[in-house]
């Protein structure tokens, strides 16, 4: 087996370990399929154990109640796969945004991001999210689907270093490194899911 | 948070603590699975060598902390970020105070910091009349209900989910029930709106790294993303110990601090924020970032010979998840703001003595802590520093004084032995146990039976048993520690027994003592300098090639104790320090002696295959790293070695906190000896004469028939 496809097994495995969801894709048009598919399955708001039927004091419930029908968002994708994305969403009926995600703060249905590079070993993929909009997309999203490409995986941290460098030093700077969904343990130890962030996440392995 | 005024007022909350069932079964629960987590997230890895490179690289950071702050300082500024110094934790929360007024903030989100609970940083706010919202699911139920946490990482696990549900009722004004996954959905969804209204964001840090001028943030559930990306102004508050040189020094912490915090690879976020980007809520599109750096003593620390490495502390909770007595208490009597091991450390620094007195004298000494400690902080030998600090601030009780004043005269410690035997028939009623004690001495004794004073201590009878060696393969002279020398010679008779047939020469130094933990414990550290200097001493190092105790307390003491305690900073006797450099070298416990220099074999015993389980002694498993030693011998003896639940936790004795603790002491033992029944042997085997007396005392208080030995008589009776 040749290192990069046993870097992808090892970060397959090891964002299974914390319950990310990992396919294999061949390209991005792929990947926008899945995307689609993923969303066609979840209803909009309710699908995912969000707590919609839960009683809120009055403020909360008010902000959900702005929700309106489903919404994919992938701001910091390049023009061309802007194009394909919108497309691809508007023939299913889905709506389709790259920037406003402060006017979407209780929740859209997807946010789709390409990584800058991925950890193996604990099954970690670094977005660049200097941009507002790509960080709040993967917050408000419930279901985060995530395109690694499998060239940009590497074994341990130490070998993203170098480039978590670059990015900190091209100020004003935010990286994020990602593993698994948003969890808290917080009450009796219990684990849960989307307390926060996302309630899944997808990782799409791009064979390039 | 633990407030008590005196030790009288902080043994009655330890008492009411046990008391709460729902947080002993949480607490046990938890105990039991941190174990198996770390250690599944830490497999393959070598553990020693990360925590070494961790230790060094925080050790050289610190001692160049004003120097890395002006590194920060100037990369960040120059990115425009606002940076601060604040002396105290009040400077701090004065800064941020008018950091929020200047920006007409009305409503601030806080992501998890524990410098912002060590300076009280909401009530400072809401004093100024600022909303201020946790949003970390437990801190956000703490503040709720007025508390402070319970462990630095799951600050609400002392709760239930029907007392969280309650709550959550309460704060919606609607019915929640005790799911959780419903109720960490309202959560969710109640906080979400609050990041939306929120004109200021205040996160902690987890490593402020010079090199970039980064601030860095480990969370699980994402909430710190939130906090400073919505609000208009991000204030990172940060305690200076956090300075680190470079990217290398965090991801290299990264690598450790979740694996032993939670026993996660890696946390969920990982966030990285170099200087203020975009933000759309401010005026001017771009977000104001101000980072507040806590000094609060950190300064002074960092120069501080002995406390310095402190410092390396990366908050993962670990020493709590894994201390017996935090387990039993719970963290709101195991530390004031910093719970567990490094808790009672730092509250003495950053909270003052008050605070620290009584904290301070409740740790058993079983190093449970250091061994899991990703600093490699040695915490127990700092607690007991800590204490003898304050006693030598506030004066030292009369009964520690006492002890220590008698310990430094071996004479009239041995001759108050010897007179104790004298008067204590009336007391043992013919039995090996102290039956009648006055109750001076047996206040809250009743858990177990006390052994009585031998007949005749080891060091009459040494002479009448010393081996006749012509031509000796190897030299031992024995250190017997007090325990077996008065009140159980016959563990050491077995040993010079199994030495004498390997043609090994004994010798008993008589000018031996107390090996002086006791008094290191009690915090007198005078007369534990003075003891340890005479033991040096009593032994003449050209005439032994090991020092052999079967004590492992005592063993632990005399290797690693007393290197520190007589090291090149010794007042008096420079040239001691030399010496017990190679008097440690030479001190070995019996097991390790027997199994690994005399290779002792199975034909050299009759085997009976008894049932034996083993108590592993916390000086010996942690304190001198053995363990396969005793294991294999009890095989080698011709024994059946049964194991038992958490072998390596404290019997409870700690010599004299069962004294002080009795309550927290019988805790420990009874889930010893359930986990000892529960094996089914009919023999407990351990190395330490201090354990043995615990085991024997709650044993036969129960009546139980299961009989303890040292593993050397267990050797001893079945030596063909």
């Amino acid at each position: 087996m040749n290192d990069k496809a046993r870097l992808a097994d090892l970060m397959a495995e090891k964002a299974g370990l914390v319950s990310a969801i990992v396919s294999r894709v061949k390209s991005l048009d792929e990947a926008f399929a899945y995307t689609l598919d993923v969303c066609d399955k979840k209803e909009a708001c309710q699908l995912l154990p969000s707590g919609c039927e839960s009683d809120l004091s009055a403020g909360a419930g008010a902000l959900c109640d702005a929700k309106l029908g489903k919404i994919i968002a992938a701001p910091g994708l390049p023009a061309e796969a802007v194009k394909a994305l919108g497309e691809a969403c508007a023939g299913r009926g889905v709506g389709f945004i790259t920037q406003g995600m402060r006017s979407h703060l209780a929740g859209i249905d997807i946010g789709f991001t390409i990584a800058e590079a991925a950890i193996a070993e604990t099954g970690t993929f670094v977005l660049d999210s200097r941009s507002e909009e790509l960080r709040l997309a993967t917050m408000i999203c419930e279901v985060h689907v995530c395109v690694v490409p499998v060239s940009a995986i590497r074994e341990t941290s130490f070998e993203v270093e170098d480039h978590l460098r670059e990015l900190c030093q091209d100020a004003p700077g935010y990286v994020a490194f990602i593993t698994g969904a948003s969890r808290t343990a917080d009450i009796e130890r219990v684990l849960a899911i989307g307390v926060h962030g996302p309630l899944e996440l997808h990782i799409l392995l791009l064979e390039d | 948070m633990q407030n008590a005024r005196d030790l009288k007022e902080y043994k009655g909350e330890l008492s009411g603590a046990l008391g709460n069932e729902f947080l002993r079964t949480a607490m046990d629960n938890f105990a039991m699975a941190y174990r198996v987590s770390r250690a599944k997230a830490f497999a393959g890895m070598d553990v020693d060598g990360l925590v070494r490179d961790i230790a060094q690289a925080k050790d050289q950071a610190m001692a160049r902390m004003d120097e890395l702050f002006e590194e920060f300082k100037t990369q960040a500024e120059r990115q425009g970020v606002t940076v601060h110094l604040a002396k105290t934790g009040q400077e701090a929360n004065e800064i941020i105070g008018r950091i929020a007024e200047k920006a007409g903030v009305k409503r601030i989100v806080k992501s998890k910091s524990m410098t912002a609970e060590e300076t009280l940083l909401n009530h400072h706010l809401e004093d100024l009349g600022l909303e201020v919202t946790e949003t970390d699911l437990g801190e956000w139920i703490i503040q709720l209900r007025h508390e402070g946490p319970t462990h630095m990482v799951m600050p609400a696990i002392h709760l239930s989910r029907y007392q969280v549900a309650e709550l959550f009722s309460e704060v919606t004004g609607a019915r929640q029930e005790g799911d959780i996954q419903k109720l960490v959905k309202v959560a969710r969804r109640e906080l979400r709106a609050k990041y939306a209204q929120a004109e200021m964001g205040i996160s902690g840090g987890n490593f402020a790294i010079a090199e970039t001028g980064t601030i860095a943030l480990c969370t699980n559930e994402g909430n710190a993303r939130l906090v400073t990306t919505l609000p208009r102004v991000h204030v990172a508050l940060v305690g200076l110990d956090k300075l680190t040189p470079t990217l290398t020094d965090a991801l290299r912490v990264i690598k450790a601090l979740p694996r032993n915090a939670t026993g996660q690879a890696i946390t969920s976020y990982v966030t990285w924020i170099t200087g203020p980007g975009e933000c759309q809520s401010s005026p001017d599109g771009k977000k104001e970032m101000h980072v507040v750096f806590l000094d609060n003593g950190r300064r002074k620390l960092a120069k501080d010979p002995v406390f310095s490495q402190v410092l390396r502390c990366v908050r993962c909770g670990a020493c709590a998840n894994v201390c017996p007595v935090y387990r039993l208490v719970g963290g709101h009597q195991y530390g004031h703001i910093y719970i567990g091991a490094i808790g009672l450390i730092l509250t003495y620094f950053y909270h003052g003595r008050e605070k620290a007195k009584n904290l301070v004298q409740n740790c058993i000494n079983c190093g449970a802590c250091k061994a899991v400690c990703v600093g490699g902080i040695d915490l127990p030998r700092l607690i007991k520093e800590v204490h003898a600090r304050i006693q030598d601030e506030e004066g030292h009780p009369l009964q520690s004084q006492l002890l220590g004043m008698v310990l430094k005269s071996r004479k009239m410690f041995h001759a108050l032995l010897r007179s104790a035997k004298a008067v204590q028939k009336p007391v043992t009623g013919g039995t090996p146990y102290l039956r009648h004690l006055p109750m001076i001495f047996a206040r809250g004794q009743g858990f177990r039976a006390l052994p009585a004073i031998a007949e005749t201590p080891f060091r009459d009878r040494f002479e009448s048993i010393k081996p006749k060696v012509k031509g000796p393969k190897l030299r031992v002279a024995l250190f017997s520690g007090c325990v077996q020398d008065f009140v159980y010679p016959e563990q050491a008779e077995a040993a010079v027994k199994i030495l004498a047939k390997h043609n090994v020469s004994v010798d008993f130094p008589l000018d031996q003592s107390c090996c002086g933990l006791p008094v290191q414990m009690m915090g007198e550290r005078e007369a534990s300098r003075s003891v340890a200097a005479q033991n040096v001493r009593a032994f003449d190092l050209d005439s032994c090639d090991y020092i052999l105790t079967l004590c492992a307390s005592c063993a632990s003491h005399l290797k690693h104790g007393y290197p520190e305690i007589l090291g090149p900073d010794c007042e008096g006797d420079p040239g001691l320090a030399a010496t017990v450099r190679q008097f440690a070298d030479r001190v070995i416990d019996f097991s390790s002696f027997v199994h690994d220099v005399l290779q002792v074999e199975p034909a050299e015993f009759r085997a009976d295959g008894r049932k034996a389980a083993y108590h592993a002694p916390c000086h010996l498993c942690r304190g001198l790293g053995v363990t396969k030693a005793p294991r294999e011998l009890m095989a080698t003896g011709g024994l059946e070695y049964l194991p038992a639940e958490e072998e390596d936790v404290c019997c409870g004795f700690g010599g004299t906190y069962s004294m002080k603790f009795p309550e927290l002491s019988a805790e420990l033992l009874k889930k010893k000896l359930a986990n000892i029944e529960k094996t089914g042997a009919e023999l407990l085997l351990t190395d330490c004469p201090g354990c043995i007396m615990q085991l024997r005392g709650g044993l036969a208080t129960k009546g139980s028939p299961i009989k303890v030995q040292h593993v050397a008589e267990a050797l001893a009776e079945r030596l063909r």
